[in-house]
This record gives structure tokens, sequence and C-alpha cells, in this order.
């Protein structure tokens, strides 16, 4: 099948412990949710609810502050503190904790429109806006914002529905069960950026999803389903686009820069229910697999929902966890603890077993094998960068483009001798961010 | 909420998973490919290759842990470098040599081209072809002394060979000088097939054209290696050998006796690619195959060797930086109107 970046990986997908299991509620509503008021780039949320108050299900209980969504209760409850917890991104981070009250009352701002030919590209951007939606594949990035400065530039409407990431299958089930949501939601893109025609991008071990999706497009036309090589990181932004159209997104750059604009397939499910339903962004489809997990499960989950309790609405551990992942096992991120909660960019819970996860071992000896040269995707040479990071020469490193990596870890798996790749690049990249800004704060003190 | 207390997570940075593929199995692949020609030479040669290639791996695997205990550095010998580095050692000494000298060629190799420089992953050039060399300088009778293949000619057992049996029995290979250079170039005795087959004189691995491109489709297929250097290599020789047939001869005979004859199989398939001192980037390994089909051919048609295989990938492998930082792949995302653009910018800087 054709390819058209270059290198990657295959690692093993296992995504069939989940691949045939449907979206399933929770068997019981979560006692206590703890909501972040960090689940986007960019600025932290202002919670602007206090403790004693009463909140509804899509009640706005946190507030843009700068780059941002607005972020809403998942549950009807009481909200019980407002303080700061741990966060799936490291570090502790301002949340509301929310009482369930078990009632699901419904109470929100926002207007169903089930005609939505009609909204204007401003509306509708007011309307994503918001329901608070931000990018559900993992990144975050708040999809008004995505919209609106992408309006008039982007010519390409891409949808990312690759989920080239193993274990994965909130996607997948997504659009098998609910095409019709995704496919509402690109139409509403579509109308949004003035375009008469939108791709998905479906990486080709999903057969039945690209075949069921293709079916509901059926004699309309407007959206392609493109069936494309599983080959990690196929689902990588600037891949993606590379794969669909042929551009490469300049170095520093942002896809609106050719022309196009990625959006994650659950993003498009949360725009549709959004204008079309008039319902916030309060819940989302989780994976809870992994060795470990007894019963491996797709879950339709409110947000600030704990990791413990997902894992005991899985069956509980099988055998005893190594890593508890928020993500993939290839770009995720390791808990130190269960007690975190599911924000909107969360897609897996992923429960390793000492036996699948990598072991944690001193660095090797680089042989100068070359696969890291071999398989990354951003035409960058990792065996020199880590040479130079290794040493503290972050500004030759620099010159190597380490700034480009994506880390999306191909070079790391791939790394006979386990070098510690995609860790030294990371603190590189921060060494070098740091020297900028002090760059750049020198250079206006010098200006006044 | 206790049975979460008694978790022990790990924290790691991602990613989390990990390809099977390590330094050992790389190495074990090598060795496994390396066994078809092993086989050729016990055939060709009798069970002295096999001794042989037993005491270089043995010697090898001797100094790498003796010298690393001196320096009290970790043990490296379960990496199954040194033992390549002892195999590929061997492969290219004439089965006739002394087993002593094969191992001075030895400690060569390990101590002074590998260990001194920092060990695995820093030498600069070939540990194998670094030991030929010293052996080629310190020891030119005994290294070009080639025994003829077959079960009459199976050399003696014993630790050194008598001067009855070099006589009876050795011959001048098919690269030999006296063909390369002889005014009239005659083609040499030896049958296109048997070169092929590997059924004459020449050093223990290097004999079996056949076998060794067997054990290196073997390593391109487990991924081993990757086929650029090995393919631009041969090419090189045969597009060159091709174009410039000497003494007269058919191009395509002349072409196929210089692929099939000398190193050049054991070179492209198994010394060139040695990981540690070929290129790493795309660009850079296929100028590094290129130049090494270039000097072979070089050293062939005008040196006074009668290989150019080890010293062209000698040559070569001095190069590698350099090589690499010629063939660093293009930036992701820089289009050539960008590259042109920055191009003038730079030279508008020069100029204002």
């Amino acid at each position: 099948m054709k390819q058209s970046f270059y290198g990657g990986v295959h690692p093993n997908d296992r995504k069939g412990a989940t691949r045939e299991k449907a979206v399933a509620p929770l068997s019981a509503a979560p006692k206590q949710v703890v909501i972040a008021m960090s689940m986007h780039v960019g600025a932290p949320c202002k919670p602007v609810v206090a403790k004693g108050d009463y909140v509804t299900v899509g009640q706005k209980i946190g507030e843009i502050a700068g780059l941002g969504a607005p972020i809403h209760a998942s549950v009807s409850g009481t909200v019980t503190a407002v303080e700061p917890r741990p966060h799936t991104g490291g570090g502790k981070v301002m949340s509301v904790v929310i009482e369930n009250d078990f009632q699901d009352t419904f109470g929100c701002a926002l207007t169903p429109h089930p005609d939505y030919s009609k909204l204007s590209a401003d509306e509708i951007v007011e309307i994503v806006r918001e329901a608070g939606i931000t990018g559900m594949g993992g990144a975050g990035f708040p999809t008004h914002v995505k919209i609106s400065s992408g309006i008039g530039k982007v010519d390409t409407l891409i949808l990312n529905g690759a989920e080239c990431e193993p274990y994965i299958t909130a996607d997948h089930r997504l659009m098998l069960e609910q095409g019709e949501r995704v496919l509402g939601g690109v139409r509403i893109l579509m109308q949004a950026f003035g375009l008469k025609s939108a791709v998905i991008g479906v990486e080709a071990n999903k057969e039945d999803a690209i075949a069921h999706l293709q079916s509901l497009v059926g004699a309309q036309g407007d959206i392609q389903v493109e069936s494309l090589r599983t080959r990690y990181p196929q689902g990588a932004e600037k891949q993606l686009i590379q794969r669909i159209t042929g551009r490469e997104v300049p170095p520093g750059g942002l896809p609106a820069h050719v022309g196009c604009a990625v959006f994650n397939v659950g993003t498009a499910a949360a725009v549709y229910d959004a204008v079309v339903e008039g319902k916030p962004l309060t819940h989302r489809i989780v994976t809870v697999t992994g060795g470990a997990i007894k019963q491996p499960c797709n879950l339709l989950v409110p947000l600030g929902t704990s990791f413990q309790y997902l894992v005991d609405q899985a069956g509980g551990f099988g055998e005893t966890p190594d890593r508890v992942l928020t993500g993939g096992p290839m770009m995720g991120i390791a808990q130190f603890t269960l007690d975190v909660g599911i924000i909107k960019g969360t897609n897996a819970v992923l429960c390793l077993t000492k036996a699948e996860a990598a072991p944690v071992a001193a660095e090797e000896v680089c042989l100068r094998c070359g696969r890291c040269v071999n398989v990354c995707p951003m035409h960058l040479t990792p065996v020199y960068m880590h040479l130079y990071a290794e040493k503290g020469l972050w500004k030759e490193a620099e010159a190597l483009n380490v700034m480009d990596c994506i880390e999306c870890g191909s070079c790391n798996y791939i790394c006979p001798a386990r070098m510690h790749l995609v860790q030294s690049f990371r603190v590189t990249k921060m060494e070098l961010r740091g020297m900028a800004a002090k760059e750049k704060a020198a250079k206006e003190a010098a200006k006044a | 909420m206790n049975e979460e207390k008694s978790l022990r997570l790990t924290v790691a940075s991602s990613p989390h998973v990990a390809s099977p593929i390590n330094t050992v199995s790389l190495m074990r692949d090598v060795l496994i490919a390396l066994v078809p020609a092993l086989i050729a030479a016990v055939y060709f040669f009798g069970f002295r290759a096999l001794i042989a290639t037993a005491v270089s791996v043995a010697a090898c695997e001797v100094f790498e842990w003796g010298y690393r205990k001196l320096m009290h550095q970790s043990n490296a010998n379960g990496d199954l470098s040194a033992a390549v580095t002892g195999v590929l050692l061997a492969f290219v000494c004439p089965v006739t040599l002394p087993y002593w000298t094969l191992v001075i060629g030895d400690f060569f190799a390990i101590v002074v081209v590998k260990q001194l420089f920092g060990g695995l992953g820093k030498n600069f050039m070939n540990p194998a072809l670094g030991g030929r060399a010293f052996l080629m300088l310190c020891y030119p009778v005994a290294m070009t002394t080639w025994a003829l293949a077959g079960t009459a000619n199976w050399a003696p057992l014993g630790m050194s060979v008598g001067q009855a049996y070099i006589d009876a029995s050795t011959g001048a290979t098919p690269l030999g000088a006296d063909f390369m250079h002889n005014a009239e170039h005659l083609l040499p005795d030896a049958t296109l097939l048997d070169a092929f087959v590997g059924n004459v004189g020449g050093c223990i691995g290097e004999v079996s054209a056949v076998l060794l491109i067997l054990g290196g489709v073997y390593l391109i297929w487990r991924g081993v290696i990757r086929a650029r250097i090995p393919v631009a290599f041969i090419a090189t020789v045969a597009a060159l050998t091709f174009l410039f047939p000497q003494g007269g001869n058919d191009r395509l005979t002349w072409m196929l006796y210089q692929l099939c004859s000398g190193g050049l199989m054991l070179g492209a398939f198994f010394m060139a690619t040695d990981y540690v001192t070929s290129p790493v980037t795309k660009n850079g390994e296929i100028i590094f195959g290129v130049g090494c089909g270039l000097l072979t051919v070089f050293i062939r048609y005008f040196g006074g060797y009668p290989e150019g295989v080890s010293y062209a990938i000698l040559i070569m492998n001095c190069c590698v930086w350099l090589l690499d930082k010629v063939g660093k792949p293009a930036r992701y995302g820089v289009t050539k109107e960008m590259r042109a653009q920055q191009k003038a910018a730079q030279k508008a800087g020069k100029e204002g």
C-alpha cells in the first residue's frame, strides 16, 4: 500500500482485545468526579464554581483564561472541593471535585440546532467554543481556535481516524457505532470552513470502519474515506497531511500553513453533539485495556472519572500492572497513581504488565546501526542528536533540527541498544526553549 | 483502595514498548549468516579452516575479556561482537596461516582497533579488516600463500604448515598479481562456475560467492543490514569492470570473474555493512558503497596488492562521519523554493 511519509515502525497493534467490544456506558456512575481545569493546550481555566455549589450536567464550571476552552460538569451534584489534584499530564492542577447525586439533571446554556445549514461560520465557532471542544486525539488544541484561525486559509479538511497507537480502539468503535455523528460533525466543519469536501483517513487495520463510513457517505460523495497503510505514526498530524495531500508542514509551522486543518474523528462527533443536540463536551470514549486488565473494554465515560474507577469497571487487575498509561504505549504518559481523572484528550487507560512494557534498563552501547535514522518520519538523525544531547551540546543538537522532533518514539522503539532517545530530545528541546526565552528577555532588556 | 496503595507503578519516558530486536540478536544473525560460507570453507580447505575460525573466535573473546578486565570495565563478551570479529578475521586469512599469526591479528583487531578507541560502537575502522591489514604488513608472504581448493589439497591440521605442503598445493588466486598485471591479462584456470561456487584458491571464507550471497540475502531479509551498501558496492564494481575489461577479455566474462573472485562478496555483505564503521544516512550509505566499489577496482587495476576490497573498505571507513554530514536527510517541510529563498537571503546579507 502507498506510503508517503518516510520511515515509521510497525509495532504489534494488540487491538484484538477490544476491537469487537461495543462502547458500553458505565455500569454505575462514579460517586465523585475530579475535573481538572487544564484539559487543553494553553492556559488552565478559571473555576467559576465554589465549594458547596450545586451543579448540573453541562453547566460551565471553568471559564477560558487565555488560550483554551471552557470546561463543563460531567455529572450533577454538589461541589465538595476546588483544589489542586494530581493530573494525567503530571503534577497537580486546580480541579473541581463534584459529589454525584445520580440525578443527571441536565442544564446547559447551549441551544440545539437540528438544522445547521443556516449557521454562519462565526456561529459555529461560537457554539464549538461554548461547548468546550478540544482535540480529542491527545494533544488537546482548542477546536474553536483551530477553526477560526483556519477559515479562509484551509483548502483541505482532514479527519484523523488513523488511530495508529497500539491497543487503542476508541476511535475505531466510534466510527463503527456512531458513524452518522462523525459524518455530521465533518459536514458542520466543512460548512465552517466553506469547503465542499473532506477526507477521513483511517488505517487499513480498521477495514470494517472504512466500509461502514463509505456506505454511510454513499452517493452523496462529499466525504472521501481513505484507507491508509498501517504504519506508526500514520496518525501524527504532519504525516497524515503528507499522506493525504503530499504537502509537508514547514518547520515550526501549523497545518494551516499548507492549507490543511486536521481534526480527530472524536472531535467531529463532539462538534455534532454541540451544534445539533446542544450538548457540551462532558463525556468521551475511553479504551481500558492492557495485559493487566481482566476484561478490556471501551467505555463511555464522564470527564473526571478516576482511573481507579475505570479499572474496577473493567474487572480490575488480572495481573500486576507494571505501568499505567494515559494514551497509547508509544506516546502515552506513565502515571504514578490511579487517582487521576479522565480529561478530554484521554483516549485510553492502558495497564501494561511487566512482560509487555519495555524494560527499564540502562542504555547499552550505540552500535550506530542507523535504524533510528531509517525510521524517523521527520527526516532527523537521532543517533547524532543524541550524541550531542548527552554531552549538553544543545546548540549543536539544534543545528541537527532537534526542534522538529515530534516525539513519536519510533527511534526509541526500534533501537537495539535501548538508548533513551526521546527522553534526551525532550530535555534538549526544553533546554533550547529556555535558552530562547532567556535570549529574548535579554534582547528586550537591552532595548529598554 | 488498599489494593491501589500496594501498586508499585513504573514511571518512565515514552515509548513504553520496544521492538524485540537487540544487539545480541543482531550479532547472532550475522553469525548465522556466516555459517554457509564456513561450511564451504571446510568443504574446500579441510578441517583446518574450522579450527582456524574457532581459534580466532576464542582469541578474540579472550582479548576482549582480558582488556576490559584490566581496564576495570564491564564484561562485554555477551554481546557476541567479538565473536563476529573473530570469524571475519579468520575468513580473510589464508587457511595455511599458522594459528599463532592469526592470534596476533586477533590481538590487533580487538585490542588496538576496537578497545583502545572505546570498544563496541566507538572504533572508526572495521576490527577484522584492521587486523588483516596489520597481518598483511607483518607477514606478507604467509598472507598471500593460497591453498588450492579440493579434498586432495586439504591443509594439515598441525600448528604450522609444512614447506612440502606449501610447495605442492598452493597457487595464485584468480586475482593474483600475476593475472591482474600480466601483459596479456590472462584469465585464471578456474572456470566461472568454480569461482562462483568457491572451488578456487583464496582466503578461508571468501571463496564461495554463492554462499556469501545467500548469507547476505538472509541478513537483508531479517532486516539486520540494509541493501544500500552492498548493492551500491557490487554494482559499482560490476559497472566499472564491465566498461573497462582488461587484456582484451570478453566484457561479461571479465566482469563476472571480478565479481566472484577475491573478497568482494564477503566485503560487500559482511564488512562494509559493519554498523559501527558505515554511515547511517541513506545518501551516506550509497556514497559509501560507491566509494568502496571505486577504490576496489582502482586497487585491483592499478595497485600493487592483488586484492583491493579490504583497503577500499578501510579507507571508506575513515570517511564515515564526513559522509553522514553530506548525506544528512533534507529537512522535513523545507521546499526547494524555501531553500532558494534562504540562500538568496544569505547572499544578500553577505553583500549588504
